[in-house]
């Protein structure tokens, strides 16, 4: 019997399918194991106290962007800007209290 | 003859077809897989990463408590720790001792750190170091102490009690921790001065409240809950994989162009072969299953090869590609393994966007030529 046309794409698609299979089995396999690596994780973060990972080292802010000062830009010196790659990697920081004053004009009599 | 020999007997001819041009549609496979490539590889990577600072960080303290001056972070005086504790709804509140050291040796930066948990604190003149320490400095023998020069002419040695596992690296590849009074005469930091405060509450659900009366007693400080260190993580993974989309995008594009060209623009050749299919007796039907599964095949094809190889890039190779990326300036890039972490929303999302409009470009032009009369078509 001669090969048909769609025989060997279909076995290549089959091979695919099977190793998309193999990393599905892998994650689902590794999964109790990093689950134990994550749990040490958050144990030593807990005992140690951490806030930040440790992803940036180069500079404070990119090191603990959770405790960074607001002013990260301009923090070396007053006309200093973001000077590591890392820096456009991290969002400036958001959040941090109210940052409108609201009164109305009658307030200030 | 039944459905499923039709369809693969028109698969046959589809694959026959594609093989005419083999080249040219192996070129397009292999574009179109690169793009689903990178742009998978920046999904797995980001949403592993924001999965692992969710899981660990879910432990970092309720809240810090900083002083700011000058509009930046100060020492803050033990003498505010009673006013936090006194706090109602307070568990702990205690000070922290942690600060950078540059070592000069490397050009590394370290966090140095004094660890609150009675079994993490190394004896006098001992030192545990994350993963990433011995392995900048380039220790060759076990038990080689570690020498921090603060200035010229200066050299401290510790002991190394332990390094911490590269498991763990994530969070702790750059730490060095000590105990308080080496911290103190290292740094010269004077009794009574802590960097922050870290305070647990009984009652999360208090903790707005805590703050509301923390900062009455302490009017200058500046107060990060650990919502805030999940949001500026959840904020810092969702620009950085949105920088990541972003030039993939470009890449997006350059692809649909591409395509677009590939697929609309019916060549004379392929308006013939249609004409000629439809004149020996083909269905305009038949015409579009077979443009379907050429379009299925092609992207399908691509969207599975590129994902699969996506995956192996992120979690088996350590997603080589982004780690220079990421590592930027820094001397130190903690070693770490990423855990698979899959987004099947994501991943749907990435099929419909790759696959989709493909098979759309493939079949609205197919399906106009078809619909023509074959003597027209043929002309």
């Amino acid at each position: 019997m001669s090969l048909r046309p769609a025989t060997p794409v279909l076995s290549a698609l089959a091979a695919l399918l099977a190793l998309a299979g193999v990393e599905g089995t892998h994650a689902r396999l590794t999964a109790p194991r990093e689950a134990a690596r994550l749990a040490d994780e958050a144990q030593l973060v807990r005992a140690l106290g951490l806030t930040d990972l440790a992803l940036f080292t180069e500079a404070r802010y990119t090191r603990h962007p959770a405790l960074a000062d607001l002013a990260t830009a301009f923090q070396d010196n007053p006309l200093s800007f973001e000077h590591f790659p890392s820096g456009s990697l991290i969002a400036p920081p958001e959040h941090f209290g109210p940052t409108a004053l609201g009164f109305a004009p009658e307030d200030l009599r | 003859m039944s459905a499923l020999n039709r369809q693969r007997a028109l698969l046959d001819f589809t694959v026959a077809a594609l093989a005419r041009r083999r080249i040219k549609n192996l070129a397009l496979v292999a574009v179109f897989a690169t793009v689903v490539f990178l742009l998978a590889s920046a999904m797995f990577f980001a949403s592993s990463l924001r999965r692992e600072a969710e899981a660990t960080l879910a432990g970092a303290p309720d809240l810090i408590v900083q002083n700011l001056s000058l509009g930046r972070q100060a020492m803050i005086d033990a003498a505010d720790l009673p006013k936090i504790a006194a706090i109602r709804g307070v568990a702990t509140a205690e000070g922290r001792l942690w600060g950078y050291y540059y070592d000069r040796i490397s050009g590394a930066n370290y966090t140095v750190m004094v660890p609150s948990a009675a079994d993490l604190v190394p004896p006098p003149g001992e030192v545990i170091v994350g993963e990433a320490v011995p392995r900048v400095r380039d220790f060759k023998w076990q038990g080689t102490p570690l020498f921090l020069s603060r200035h010229e002419g200066d050299l401290v040695r510790f002991d190394i009690a332990r390094t911490l596992g590269s498991d763990v690296a994530l969070i702790s590849a750059d730490l060095v921790l000590m105990n308080e009074v080496d911290f103190r005469s290292f740094f010269n930091v004077p009794a009574g001065k802590f960097t922050d405060l870290a305070v647990t509450v009984r009652n999360p659900r208090e903790l707005s409240t805590v703050v509301e009366k923390a900062s009455a007693a302490l009017p200058d400080a500046r107060f990060v809950t650990r919502e805030d260190i999940a949001r500026t993580y959840q904020k810092l993974f969702d620009w950085r994989e949105g920088v990541m989309v972003a030039l993939a995008f470009v890449a997006m594009l350059a692809f649909a162009i591409f395509a677009a060209e590939k697929a609309t623009g019916l060549s004379a050749e392929e308006a013939r072969e249609i004409g000629i299919l439809k004149a020996i007796g083909w269905d305009t039907r038949d015409v579009i299953a077979m443009k379907l599964w050429e379009g299925g095949l092609v992207s399908g094809g691509a969207f599975l090869l590129g994902t699969v190889i996506a995956y192996a890039h992120v979690f088996w190779a350590g997603a080589p590609l982004f780690a220079s990326v990421l590592k930027g300036w820094a001397v130190i890039y903690p070693d770490f393994r990423l855990t698979p972490a899959i987004d099947a929303l994501q991943l749907g999302t990435l099929l419909l966007l790759t696959t989709l409009p493909y098979a759309a470009a493939t079949v609205v032009p197919v399906w106009r030529t078809a619909a023509a009369d074959p003597d027209a078509v043929m002309r």
